[in-house]
């Protein structure tokens, strides 16, 4: 939650057809808001001094997850939250490190308020129980011992849906003791075997896995060598293994290299590395062999190489829209077949004695989900290939020198096209993608003006011209550019263009008056005058030539 | 003359066979009088026989659809080309003449109207970023086709690279000044290898530069000089406007066709070329005048 400012902070979310608060800081929640309060009502108790935020679910996940990583220093076991505002850190066989759970607690707090977050912590037995007391007891850090029974809390600590807890309340429970004293049976047949799985959690009778999160480790392979290598010949060998390796590494991993460092450790001790990077995530070990072996001339082997290591620097998930797309897949072999609905009970999917129940996934469930290594096939990202097009003449001239160009909602003739990303959509249009635009009816994008006359060559800046012409708005009779004087035949025009007023104060009355002429050769020149002709303002009657047609 | 020995001898036999077909190198062949005949009506069928298998000798792989061909639509230009149109596995020129040959405005909206007639993504290989996308898309070209690269001195290199990659129609390269032999050679085969059309804008500082009338391994060499285009309305001329450009096109080489000369209307935003109006009024151009 954000530090307290004088100010109270809130964020907004939409619901149904109102605006409610979503979550609320601790001035704010002083002065009696909560989440889920309409936002009209909050600004009405609020006054002048309440700062309404959007809420920004995806960015909070983000967040927490980078928070979470953060967390790996205590543990190597964290979990996020499923409400995503807290984390589970299973510190077993860890506290030790800090010298006791306290001093580990209180080290995790002093650092979170450094940054400017209100942490509470507690460390319990089990998962529930801590989950339970860093929200609901009374000190911000808070240690129950091993073994202690669960003290006497709400009942909203059982992390039960709203209705639940409602009904609990109409029955007369508001703390967890006395729940837990009644008998079960009514209960269960009440709200849901739920109610009694949350108070065996919390008391720790049932086991609840957490969902940690899994580290990230550097996707690499190292090849040493017997006798130190020095042709180009061996090293196109060993890139060939190499690639194979990580490629495999890759596919089992579900990703794809964006980024790759090949290097060469040399018998002086000393490392030549080269990299390369790929415009989508690409795990062809043909395709990754190729472009290594094109950088081959950049490296030094000296007196020889003894070992050589590829390492993954960047690495995205390719998407699980490639799941059908392996070209003539059979819908039986995609089909998870023991998930299939119907064909087995949902909770006949945990075995053992240990049965998660429907909320908890744990880690049997994602099992059968998960993409096998077949079920890939990088070329379905791109289906034109141009994507091993791209990745190779960007190795060859730069990545930035390979581009597409996309048009910009401005009238200003140099600002607009800008350079894109060259595999952003709107090349792929042609053949299927193409009817699957047409159809969607995407790409509503700024259509390029066929009808205004446009020059295929544009001068950047544009040059300065001597002309004779006639105010307010004729067009030249000659001008002459680089000492040649050119006589217009014809001419059509002014095209008016105006400043971006809006955009930049200087061009507040810029004008540019722009002319299509041409010469006694036939030669036609985009040319342009600065000002309207009349007002001094707009501009100061230069004459520029901008482009050819 | 006596050919280079880079070339190949099937290329050296069509010179001895053919006296008539001027060999590469000449820099400005002049200009033939539109729509002469090509072969003299007796000897018609043993021409064609004999040109088509020297075209069988000189392509270097046997492409099943090596003769597919583009046709620019316009019937006297179609027939001075062997096929009927511009061969897609191949390498084709072009070069603006006079002042415009060192921003080749004129070669350019050529370029892009014979792109604007064909589908499929475009590499285009450029050597200083002064191209402006819009204008291509007033011939017809729509610039989201396109994948720009910048190539400073390796334009031929990532030409070659990208006649590597099945998935593109075509490959458009600019190319600053002289060009070798050898490299063009190079680029031919690779186009032909892979079927796909090759383009290469020649432009150069020089006015009419000699340098770009060398001999290359291009299968066409197109030059487009501007003409004075004829008032927007032609019984009052004084109206001001600008109407459709007039280009004169001239086929300066052809392997296999001979050099020829038209006076066209520039490409219009289909990309389409156009007889000039009052040159289709000549008895030789009258049948094939456009009907739009």
């Amino acid at each position: 939650m954000p530090g307290g400012a004088a100010a109270a902070i809130v964020t907004a979310t939409r619901e149904d057809r109102r605006r409610v608060l979503a979550a609320v800081d601790a001035a704010a929640s002083a002065q009696g808001l909560y989440p889920g309060m309409p936002l009209a009502q909050a600004q009405a108790l609020g006054g002048g001094w309440l700062s309404v935020h959007e809420a920004d679910p995806q960015g909070d996940a983000a967040a927490m997850r980078r928070l979470a990583l953060w967390c790996l220093r205590y543990a190597p076991l964290v979990a996020p939250d499923r409400d995503g505002v807290g984390l589970w850190i299973d510190i077993t066989g860890c506290a030790h490190l800090w010298g006791t759970e306290t001093a580990l607690l209180n080290d995790l707090v002093r650092r979170l308020s450094g940054w400017g977050l209100h942490a509470r912590a507690a460390v319990a037995d089990t998962p529930a129980l801590a989950h339970a007391m860093a929200r609901f007891a009374a000190a911000p850090v808070h240690i129950l011992p091993p073994g202690a029974s669960p003290p006497d809390l709400p009942v909203a600590a059982l992390r039960l849906p709203a209705d639940i807890i409602e009904g609990l309340r109409l029955l007369g429970f508001d703390r967890t003791a006395p729940l837990a004293a009644a008998p079960r049976a009514p209960l269960v047949r009440r709200f849901g075997t739920i109610l009694a799985t949350r108070l065996d959690q919390l008391a720790g009778r049932v086991f609840e896995p957490i969902q940690p999160l899994a580290p990230e480790t550097a996707i690499q392979a190292r090849l040493t060598f017997v006798e130190p290598l020095l042709t180009a010949e061996a090293f196109a060998t060993v890139i060939v293994r190499l690639a194979g390796m990580v490629s495999t590494a890759l596919e089992r991993a579900g990703r794809g290299a964006r980024a790759l460092d090949l290097l060469f450790e040399r018998v002086d001790g000393s490392v030549q590395a080269v990299r390369i990077g790929m415009a989508l995530p690409n795990r062809d070990p043909r395709h990754l062999g190729r472009m290594l072996a094109e950088r081959l001339g950049q490296v030094d082997p000296g007196l020889g190489v003894e070992a050589m290591r590829l390492l993954v620097v960047r690495a995205n998930r390719v998407g699980p829209t490639q799941l059908c797309a392996v070209p003539g897949d059979d819908k039986a072999k995609v089909s998870p077949g023991p998930l299939a609905p119907g064909s087995l009970a949902p909770g006949s999917l945990a075995p053992g004695p240990l049965a998660p129940g429907p909320l908890a996934p744990g880690p049997l469930a994602p099992g059968p989900l998960a993409p096998g290594p077949l079920a890939l096939d990088p070329a379905s990202l791109d289906p034109l290939g141009l994507g091993t097009l791209v990745d190779r003449l960007a190795n060859r001239v730069g990545s930035d020198r390979v581009y597409r160009i996309e048009l910009v909602e401005s009238d200003v003739p140099e600002r607009s096209v800008r350079k894109a990303h060259p595999l952003s959509q709107g090349l792929v249009p042609h053949g299927l993608a193409a009817k699957k635009q047409a159809r969607t009816g995407r790409r509503a994008a700024p259509a390029w003006p066929a009808d205004l006359p446009r020059p295929v060559r544009l001068l950047d800046p544009p040059q300065a011209v001597e002309t004779l012409a006639a105010l307010p708005d004729s067009p030249p009779v000659m001008f002459t550019w680089r000492r040649v004087r050119h006589h217009v035949r014809r001419a059509d025009g002014p095209e008016r263009i105006a400043g971006e007023w809006w955009k930049r104060e200087g061009e507040r009355h810029a004008v540019r008056d722009y002319y299509r002429v041409e010469d006694e050769s036939g030669r036609r020149f985009w040319l342009f005058r600065k000002g309207n002709g009349n007002a001094g303002e707009t501009g100061d009657m230069r004459w520029f030539l901008h482009g050819f047609l | 003359m006596i050919p280079d020995s880079t070339l190949r001898w099937d290329r050296f036999y069509v010179h001895c066979m053919f006296p008539s077909i001027p060999p590469t190198g000449i820099p400005d062949p002049p200009p033939r009088s539109p729509g002469l005949p090509q072969t003299l009506p007796g000897m018609g069928g043993t021409l064609r026989d004999l040109r088509e298998r020297v075209a069988r000798i000189g392509r270097s792989s046997a492409r099943p659809d090596g003769s597919a061909v583009l046709p620019f639509g316009l019937a006297p230009v179609d027939q001075a080309l062997p096929g009927g149109g511009l061969a897609l596995g191949a390498l084709h020129e072009a070069a603006s003449a006079g002042a415009d040959t060192e921003h080749a405005a004129a070669a350019t909206l050529f370029t892009a109207g014979i792109l604007a007639r064909m589908e499929g993504p475009v590499l285009w290989v450029l050597q200083q970023p002064d191209l402006f996308a819009p204008g291509l898309a007033c011939a017809g070209l729509q610039p989201e086709r396109i994948l720009f690269v910048e190539a400073g001195r390796h334009v031929l290199a990532v030409m070659e690279e990208g006649l590597s990659q099945p998935a593109l129609a075509a490959v458009v390269g600019e190319l600053d000044g002289r060009m070798a032999l050898a490299a063009s050679r190079r680029l031919h085969l690779a186009a032909e290898r892979s079927g796909i059309l090759t383009l290469l804008i020649r432009r150069s500082r020089g006015f009419d530069d000699p340098a770009l009338a060398l001999p290359s391994a291009a299968v066409t060499r197109w030059r487009i000089a501007a003409l004075p285009s004829p008032p927007v309305l032609p019984h009052a001329p004084e109206t001001p406007g600008l109407g459709p450009a007039r280009w004169r096109l001239d086929l300066m080489r052809c392997r296999g066709g001979e050099p020829a000369s038209w006076i066209v209307e520039a490409c219009d935003e289909t990309g389409r070329l156009g007889l000039a109006a009052d040159a289709a009024d000549r008895s030789d151009q009258a049948p094939e005048r456009r009907s739009a």
